[in-house]
């Protein structure tokens, strides 16, 4: 089964590869992994989203949590969550068929980021299922340049991942 | 008053206790030696950078303090990597200082630059690269603090020449910040009441105890487990010494060269209570064969240990000593069960043996040691043969008393530990057991023993072969001995030219008169122990059978 993990990581220099290290020695498969600063800059919330039976969480859980910079771990599968992943794609479009390329685009409320003599860059948001939809309905007309960012993901409702010391850290720094 | 990066590390090193460290000097650590050189911390000079680790690495074994070592950059950092991966698979707490080039230079590949942190990020606790000067203290602080809580082991910090060598106005901040770093020390209740109700429910209980128990000093509670419910004890390799090798509840070593008796009764056993364990695969052998009709709890520190290599049923996050004082507090005192009884029987049908024909036996040198030094000695191993016999026919008495690499396995490994362990132990009785193999892979430290006077005696078990290989190739191989047939210096010679004493042993009969004697010098000596040449280790356990399917 697939699941997705909030992981939030003291942002040091290092920890990325601290992650995707411990990942590929233990031999567990990374579907993708997403990261960035929250709203504490001393604080990196990455996105991972990694497959295998219970037996494989719970061993990347607790292996994950014996690196000092990671701080949390929330398993997000376990309840309702929104999930976003954003693609980049630049396809063949010379002026006789962007406009079927443009309906497509409507169809899955795509925006057109960028018109060139014969390409046209769209830009999609959405779940993984939706994104990988886009991808296929595009597929003819010869993708030549696909990014995605890997997956997002947030719990629904109040609950949310957070950290006892991360208000009390930023009001130390403040002093 | 400002302060030089230097001069910082060596302040740090003081409050945090250090007053021997082991290194070599080089380009990049010349700040941090130069303040060293004015500093009341005893500085051991080896022969080679890993000689200095692996000291550390014995030192903290030996004394239970943090072992500390540096090296400069470059070459001087890449040679402390197998030491430190040796103290991570063992869980030695040990904080490595490495000089690096300055800041400016930094991934130009100038001279004497290595990745040192990339390098070590799978086999350290955890490691730090210091770019500012302000963060150095706090740094320091903060890698003997993970080095020595919780699960120990290694830290390194990377120290660029231009930190080491700035100025800076140098406070202590207080105690660390680490929101990502909560050790479980403390077994929770619930979890001690249901190991309890096993406990008193077993009819074959068997306890499995390792390095856990020595590095939270559990001696004593784990004994008193053992004799209130008198439950047999095995030990792992890392465990010897964790529980005393000549109990009547001792079943000494169990695994791919553990006792029968041993093997027999984690086999037979319908509960296993693992503590301070990693059910390794030299322990288990074939995994869905280990201890078939026993429920499994395990004690540990590291909650990622408990359940990745077996399915346990009943397991208890925390440190070994406060674990066991909270399940001996609840336990009522046992009686001998029809257990105890077979268990005996199993040490009386299949005891230790090797068989005496006259010639030079490598067990007989093992356990003459144990008979001069009567069991009092701290010894240390290399990796082959003879830790093997080291582990079988001493019987350790006491923890830190048997310091052996387990986990990696790294030849040459025992002699600069020795040095470390001596150093932390003036006044007694210092051994390496070696194999004429391994002790080759660090020889240059003889220099170091003599130089401090560091008067280990070296017992090298000499068959003119790299002996456990050997062994595969004769059991596995069809006695096709691929290069394994060494061809060795005179070792007398050698320790003669070092300055050290030199002894060569070549019959049975010499072996007491010169552990006697070398014991009476207060120098480095290496006796040369011309052995048998194709005794092998036994019991063995074929590698990927279950563990009572023992050859010998």
């Amino acid at each position: 089964m697939r699941h997705t993990l909030a992981v939030l990581v003291e942002n040091n220099p290092g920890v990325l590869a601290r992650v995707s290290s411990l990942f590929s020695r233990r031999g567990y498969n990374i579907d993708s992994l997403a990261v960035g600063r929250t709203d504490d800059p001393a604080v990196s919330r990455m996105t991972i989203v990694v497959e295998g039976d219970a037996r494989v969480l719970e061993q990347v859980n607790k292996q994950l949590h014996k690196l000092v910079d990671i701080i949390k771990i929330s398993d997000i599968t376990a309840d309702e969550f929104v999930d976003r992943e954003l693609v980049l794609i630049k396809v063949n479009a010379d002026p006789s068929i962007r406009g079927e390329v443009m309906q497509i685009a409507d169809v899955f409320r795509a925006r057109i980021v960028d018109l060139g003599q014969n390409t046209i860059t769209l830009e999609c948001t959405g779940n993984g299922g939706k994104v990988n939809a886009f991808e296929e309905a595009v597929k003819p007309y010869c993708i030549k340049e696909l990014v995605r960012t890997g997956k997002i993901a947030m719990w629904r409702g109040a609950k949310y991942t957070g950290f006892p010391g991360s208000s009390n850290k930023t009001n130390k720094e403040d002093e | 008053m400002k302060k030089s990066g230097g001069n910082i590390i060596v302040d740090c090193l003081l409050a945090e206790g250090v007053d021997t460290i082991f290194g070599y000097p080089g380009g990049a650590a010349l700040p941090i030696y130069d303040a060293l050189f004015d500093s009341d911390i005893k500085h051991i000079l080896t022969r080679h950078e890993q000689g200095a680790v692996h000291a550390a690495d014995g030192y903290a074994r030996a004394s239970g303090k943090p072992g500390v070592c540096i090296a400069t950059s470059g070459p001087g950092a890449t040679n402390l990597v197998t030491g430190i991966a040796n103290a991570c698979m063992d869980s030695i707490p040990l904080v490595a200082f490495t000089g690096q080039v300055a800041t400016s230079l930094l991934g130009k590949d100038s001279f004497q630059e290595a990745d040192i942190t990339g390098i070590t990020l799978p086999i350290t606790k955890h490691n730090y690269m210091v770019k500012d000067i302000n963060e150095l203290g706090d740094v320091i602080k903060e890698a003997f603090y993970i080095a020595t809580t919780g699960r120990p082991g290694p830290v390194l910090v990377d120290i660029p020449k231009d930190v080491s060598s700035g100025y800076t106005e140098y406070e202590d901040t207080g105690p660390v910040y680490l929101p990502g770093y909560t050790p479980v020390l403390q077994p929770d209740s619930q979890q001690v009441s249901r190991v309890v109700r096993a406990i008193a429910e077993a009819e074959r209980p068997v306890i499995y105890a390792g390095g856990g128990v020595i590095s939270s000093g559990a001696y004593n509670e784990l004994r008193e487990l053992a004799e209130k419910t008198l439950i047999p004890v095995t030990t792992t390799l890392m465990g010897m010494g964790c529980f005393p090798g000549d109990h009547p509840l001792s079943l000494g070593m169990l695994g791919m060269h553990g006792s029968k008796y041993a093997n027999y009764a984690v086999s037979e056993s319908d509960l296993l209570v693992g503590v301070g364990v990693r059910f390794d695969d030299r322990v288990t052998g074939k995994l869905d064969t280990f201890a078939p009709n026993a429920r499994i709890a395990h004690f540990d520190i590291d909650p990622a240990e408990i359940g990745k290599n077996v399915r346990v049923d009943y397991s208890i996050n925390g440190d070994a000593k406060n674990t066991l004082r909270a399940v001996i507090d609840q336990l009522e005192k046992g009686s001998g069960k029809p257990w105890n009884g077979q268990i005996d029987r199993w040490k009386e049908d299949y005891p230790l043996e090797f068989e005496k024909n006259g010639s030079l036996k490598p067990q007989q040198v093992i356990r003459e040691i144990y008979n001069v030094t009567k069991g009092q000695a701290r010894i240390a191993t290399e990796v082959g043969q003879h830790q093997m016999w080291a582990a079988h026919y001493y019987h350790y008495s006491r923890p830190r008393t048997f310091i052996s690499s387990g986990g990696l396995g790294t030849m040459g490994y025992g002699f600069p530990a020795s040095l470390g362990v001596q150093a932390a132990c003036p006044g007694e009785a210092v051994f390496d057991i070696a194999g004429d193999g391994s002790f080759q892979m660090n020889t240059q430290e003889l220099m170091t023993a003599v130089n401090y006077n560091l008067p280990v005696k070296i017992a090298i078990l000499n068959n003119g072969y790299l002996g456990m290989v050997r062994q595969w190739q004769e059991l596995f191989f069809d006695r096709r001995y691929s290069y394994t047939e060494i061809a060795n210096p005179d070792f007398v010679k050698l320790a003669e030219a070092y300055g050290a004493v030199g002894m060569r042993i070549t019959d049975s009969s010499g072996v007491r008169p010169a552990l006697e004697q070398a014991l009476e010098i207060d120098r480095p000596v290496v006796m040369d122990f011309i052995i048998e040449r194709e005794e092998n280790v036994y019991p063995m356990v074929p590698p990927g059978e279950a563990i009572n399917n023992m050859l010998g």
